[in-house]
């Protein structure tokens, strides 16, 4: 059996010489490996960097075969963030935590586009890139199955000046709710919020630092830990990288 | 059918790069067949080699002395460091003759899929080297892999020795030389084209 589909690149891992065990991120087949012959050559390398997108066309004799890639380079967006080390470590961190968040063989074409959005804003000049980024998380969360509510306050039902996140139930909590429980919860970026949250924080960095604070919580509270595993280093880099230092914040 | 000794060669033979059993096997004839002019001869070289070479504990080279040769050598520039992956990259830029500074090679690359960390790599040791080189080394060069995980590796050390005041610098990325433009990936092409400088 074979199909054709596109592909962003998650991993490779070498086999052999020559080859390439591959995983990619398709549209319509979800995460996906196969063997890459002759990928480790010189025209391979290039193709097969994480975060690259290929056309890609799996084949093998039956369906849980490891099977075989064939590809050709739709956008090589590797090559563009190799001298920002920020959004080059944005990008490890998102490729390998679909790589070991994302179950394997399951179709996740929304998720497929929101990392295809953040490739492009990774790419491109676009200032608000770490907001998209944060975004993603939270949309990786919701197709993992671990969505936040941040419509309405979890404890008055307001759906305005929502501020905070509770750390226990993944929903919204307005500013008066979450005024006894001190420096329990997270607090909401204002973009996440939606027009329903509080005012922007003063810093600009300090609404990221916040989201990925928020966003990383739950991905070790309800993907890795349950697992008894931890969340990919290349995130925990990427979160360094932003100067975080604590994990919950003040109200 | 071989015997055990010949069939425990090619074995160990085919597990070496480029070679698998078959080649191996051929490899082990042509072996036996000049048996006083290949086979003792490299039999006593692997021995040898296996016996003398180490580490280097300054640079990590592979040497028959310690510190190496490259790190003894008062003719190198002991102001330049260039940086390297392996010891196959070493070599690369030794058989190319355009250095003539010192090295210090990582042991691999911050990898996530492999679990390799900083604690891994021999950066702790670049660092002091740097730091408590009494000013003598005044630039690194990062020729790290044009790869994610050599970038990020080669960003990693970058942030490490940034307080430091040494200048430094990576290797250009961009057109090879005999490249023709038809034949390059896309992504090479953007690199060079922002990597352009007047003529």
């Amino acid at each position: 059996m074979h199909w054709s589909d596109t592909g962003i690149v998650l991993s490779a891992r070498r086999h052999g010489e020559t080859s390439l065990v591959v995983t990619l991120l398709t549209e319509g087949h979800g995460r996906h490996t196969g063997l890459a012959r002759g990928g480790a050559g010189k025209l391979g390398r290039a193709l097969y960097q994480p975060g690259n997108e290929l056309s890609c066309t799996w084949s093998g004799r039956l369906a849980e075969h490891l099977g075989n890639w064939k590809v050709e380079a739709r956008r090589l967006w590797t090559a563009d963030l190799l001298d920002d080390p920020l959004r080059l470590s944005a990008l490890s961190a998102a490729c390998s935590l679909i790589d070991a968040a994302l179950p394997e063989r399951e179709p996740h074409p929304a998720l497929f586009g929101a990392t295809q959005i953040l490739l492009q804003a990774l790419t491109g000049d676009e200032a608000h890139w770490p907001e998209i980024y944060v975004r993603w998380e939270v949309g990786l969360l919701t197709e993992l199955g671990f969505g936040l509510d941040l419509s309405q306050c979890a404890a008055t039902g307001a759906t305005t000046n929502l501020t905070h996140v509770s750390p226990k139930s993944g929903r919204a909590v307005s500013a008066d709710a979450a005024l006894p429980y001190g420096k329990k919860m997270f607090r909401l970026p204002a973009f996440l919020a939606g027009g329903r949250g509080g005012a922007p924080a003063n810093d600009p960095q300090a609404d990221i630092r916040d989201g990925l604070a928020l966003t990383g919580f739950f991905l070790d509270s309800h993907i890795f830990h349950p697992h008894q595993r931890k969340p990919p280093p290349a995130r925990q880099r990427f979160v360094e990288r932003f100067g975080m230092t604590s994990t919950i914040s003040g109200i | 059918m071989a015997g055990p000794e010949i069939e425990r060669l090619v074995q160990l033979l085919a597990r070496l790069p480029g070679l698998g059993p078959r080649s191996a096997r051929r490899a082990v004839l042509h072996l036996l067949r000049k048996k006083d002019a290949l086979m003792l001869p490299l039999a006593d070289s692997l021995a040898e080699t296996a016996e003398r070479i180490v580490p280097c504990t300054t640079c990590g080279n592979l040497d028959s002395q310690d510190p190496c040769a490259i790190c003894c050598d008062t003719r190198r520039e002991e102001t330049l460091l260039c940086v390297v992956e392996s010891v196959a990259d070493l070599w690369a830029l030794e058989r190319s003759g355009s250095f003539r500074g010192r090295y210090h090679v990582l042991g691999g690359t911050l990898s996530a899929l492999d679990g390799v960390a900083p604690a891994d790599l021999n950066i702790d040791s670049l660092v002091r080297r740097v730091t408590e080189g009494m000013g003598a080394i005044r630039e690194v060069i990062l020729a790290t892999n044009v790869t994610v995980e050599g970038q990020t590796t080669a960003h990693y050390i970058s942030d490490r020795l940034s307080g430091t005041g040494i200048a430094i610098s990576r290797l250009a990325h961009g057109v090879p030389v005999g490249g023709e433009l038809d034949y390059l990936d896309d992504g090479t092409l953007n690199t060079a084209l922002k990597a352009r400088r007047p003529l």
